[in-house]
């Protein structure tokens, strides 16, 4: 167990570009933290220079105090679990789990003890004379996940361990490793692009975009408090709404219509109170239907429902807003990396998409209308230039 | 044998078009009739060296197809000759010496040129390969030559260094498509996992290549123990003779006499351990040579 501690780690490869800038990071001893961001944004070139895969351009890398940027993999005391698991197929459950230990030179006992006492953990006692190749892809991952907790490493490395698992394996899995890891509270990096793992696994969360940490934070400080817009529109499924809206004295102005700002919205604002755009971010569940909960405060107005989809405990209602299409550089690179960027209902023109989160009580229908309440206590607002958060110290 | 083969193939024909569509496709009665042609225009030279291997005096002239009076006479007087033992002794040195290095040397360049990061790796792989297309009559002048300048002449290694030029570019080209399949993740899992480089090369990535290996040790192993240009040109006594050069340097009673028998016993006996290795191997050697080939 050790903490680990990132200093202005940088990754340059050769031709000048650069996957990681100048990261600072500090993971605590027994700290669970998350790298998550869209694909290509460095996060898994960050874990695999902590592992000593990758060399560090420029920084230190610091684990338990002491600098191990020219360290071998092997010195420093560290395990990791691969995306597509990395099981030796030449050997059996045994000796996948114990060949760190046996490479180690500990006595053969104490290694089957151990690896033993893992299999039991994790379920694996019946399988450990067979083949990777013999094994399911929930079992395989067990293994893989087996091979780092033999060693009782000083910190476990995780990259997108389970997004080879199926749909329904996948939650299953989440909870165990979160298990595993709380039992053993070891250190944990671990990189996924799923922001449902990033929500529940992580006693933090560093998100990060094109090489730079964007903010470290718990999950729930994550979800109330983005600093910018990026993170705001990368945490939460379905993402938060982002619509034009401008700032005058005491109101906002919204697509929707104008309403006070709320007192304690209006003592974080930042800025000199003259009238100026921003850009307004509402999260779907601060909508709701205003026939359902009739004495809900807030905002009122009617939105014509394009789309609506059921999801048995709730509904996602689609609607466009006149006027309220908003562009930054942020959005649509999160746009992209969904692969959204080409549809036509992704504010076409100057109509913005909406989605609210609605009671499964409610009655909206595609092409009739509902009578919407949204919650302004929580609205978040940012800078149209820059997209940092103008809420948030 | 033919019209058997077209009796076992006709109620597989029938049969195949009652099957539904989708079944495995039967394999049709003509294609037997080939098969079975070529087996037999393969293996009837074979059979015809055996066949004189047997016979002795007179019966050698003769055309029969079964040995009128079989005798393992010339067995015995080939291994009676020290010549021939010598020469045996010696092929199986330089063949074992050249595949061992050509093995050890090759997984060592073929894991470079498979995994580093370097400029130019292609053209290097490109030379090592036309290597392959020089004809060898180009260097055995010159060898000869250089080899009797510096003492190298009518000597077993002056034999396995000119070989591994062939064995060499052959073990690298198998080994390269060998190493590239497998996944570069279980190396790093292996240095996380506490290997240094070599011990992650030789505890993961050789064990995952055994079967290229196999077939690489057994090519070249042939190829060197076939080797008869390099090995005529470059010695001169028995000390150095491989077995191909001492049965074209046997010699019969009389200077007008062809020692077709004794020579064919020593065809066969040559050939015998090349046999015992394809026969054992030769699942991994057809899974060699088309790796790469298609994704398993």
């Amino acid at each position: 167990m050790a903490e680990i501690l990132l200093r202005q780690m940088t990754k340059r490869y050769p031709d000048g570009t650069e996957a990681v800038k100048k990261v600072d990071l500090d993971i605590g001893d027994g700290e669970f933290m998350i790298l998550v961001g869209p694909s290509g944004c460095g996060k898994s070139t960050a874990l695999r220079m902590i592992a000593g895969l990758e060399e560090i351009s420029d920084g230190d890398l610091l684990i338990d105090g002491e600098r191990v940027n020219e360290l071998a993999p092997r010195d420093r005391d560290i395990a990791m679990v691969f995306q597509n698991y990395a099981l030796y197929p030449h050997m059996t459950v045994r000796d996948n789990m114990g060949f760190a230990l046996k490479l180690a030179k500990d006595d053969p006992a104490d290694i089957n003890r151990r690896v033993e006492e893992a299999a039991r953990i994790l379920d694996l006692e019946k399988h450990l004379d067979r083949k990777p190749a013999n094994l399911s892809g929930g079992q395989r991952q067990r293994v893989a996940m087996g091979r780092a907790i033999v060693r009782s490493p000083k910190a476990f490395l995780m990259d997108e361990p389970l997004s080879n698992l199926d749909a329904k394996l996948r939650v299953q899995m989440r909870t165990e490793v979160s298990r595993i890891q709380q039992r053993l509270e070891t250190t944990t990096v671990y990189v996924t692009h799923d922001q449902v793992e990033a929500m529940t696994l992580g006693d933090r969360v560093a998100v990060m975009r094109s090489g730079i940490i964007q903010q470290v934070d718990t999950p729930r400080n994550l979800y109330e408090r983005p600093e910018n817009l990026f993170v705001a529109g990368f945490i939460g499924s379905p993402s938060m709404n982002f619509v034009g809206a401008r700032l005058e004295g005491d109101t906002i102005k919204l697509p929707f219509g104008e309403t006070p700002l709320p007192d304690e919205l209006r003592g974080r604002l930042k800025g000199d109170g003259k009238a100026r755009d921003v850009i307004a971010g509402m999260r779907p569940e601060h909508f709701e239907d205003a026939t359902v909960e009739p004495d809900r405060p807030g905002l009122k107005f009617t939105a014509p429902i394009s789309v609506v989809e059921s999801m048995g405990s709730e509904l996602y209602a689609y609607f466009d807003v006149e006027h309220g299409h908003v562009e930054s550089s942020d959005l649509t690179e999160l746009a992209a990396d969904s692969g959204m960027e080409d549809l036509p209902q992704h504010g076409s023109g100057d109509t913005q998409q909406v989605v609210a989160r609605l009671s499964a009580a409610s009655d909206a229908r595609p092409g009739g209308s509902v009578n919407m309440v949204l919650d302004t206590t929580h609205l978040q607002l940012f800078d149209p230039s820059g997209g940092k958060s103008m809420t948030v110290e | 044998m033919e019209a058997a083969s077209v009796e076992q193939a006709r109620p597989a024909a029938k049969k195949r078009r009652k099957t539904a569509v989708g079944a495995e496709p039967t394999t049709p009665w003509w294609l037997w009739i080939v098969v079975t042609a070529i087996v037999i225009f393969c293996l009837v030279p074979f059979y015809w060296l055996v066949n004189i291997s047997l016979k002795t005096g007179a019966d050698l002239s003769g055309s029969d197809i079964i040995p009128p009076n079989p005798t393992l006479d010339n067995y015995q007087s080939i291994f009676e000759s020290s010549s021939f033992t010598r020469a045996l002794a010696n092929s199986a040195i330089v063949s074992l010496v050249t595949t061992f290095l050509g093995i050890v040397v090759g997984a060592f360049a073929a894991y470079a040129l498979a995994r580093l990061k370097m400029s130019g790796k292609a053209i290097l792989l490109g030379i090592v390969l036309s290597i392959t297309t020089f004809p060898q009559i180009a260097i055995a002048a010159p060898l000869f030559r250089l080899w009797s300048d510096i003492g190298l002449y009518n000597t077993l290694i002056g034999l396995v260094i000119p070989y591994l030029t062939f064995a060499l570019p052959l073990s690298i080209y198998i080994l390269v498509s060998f190493f590239r399949e497998i996944p570069r993740d279980l190396e790093e899992a292996a240095l996380v996992d506490g290997a240094t480089y070599f011990q992650a090369f030789r505890k993961v990535v050789v064990p995952l290549a055994a079967p290229g290996l196999a077939t690489t040790a057994i090519l070249t192993f042939i190829a060197a123990w076939n080797e008869f240009l390099l090995a005529t040109t470059l010695t001169t006594s028995p000390n150095a003779r491989t077995t191909p050069v001492a049965i074209s340097q046997f010699t019969g009673s009389s200077q007008f006499e062809v020692p077709l028998g004794t020579q064919s016993a020593a065809s066969v006996v040559i050939s015998i351990p090349l046999i015992i290795l394809v026969l054992l191997f030769q699942k991994r050697i057809v899974a060699g040579l088309t790796a790469g080939a298609v994704k398993g």
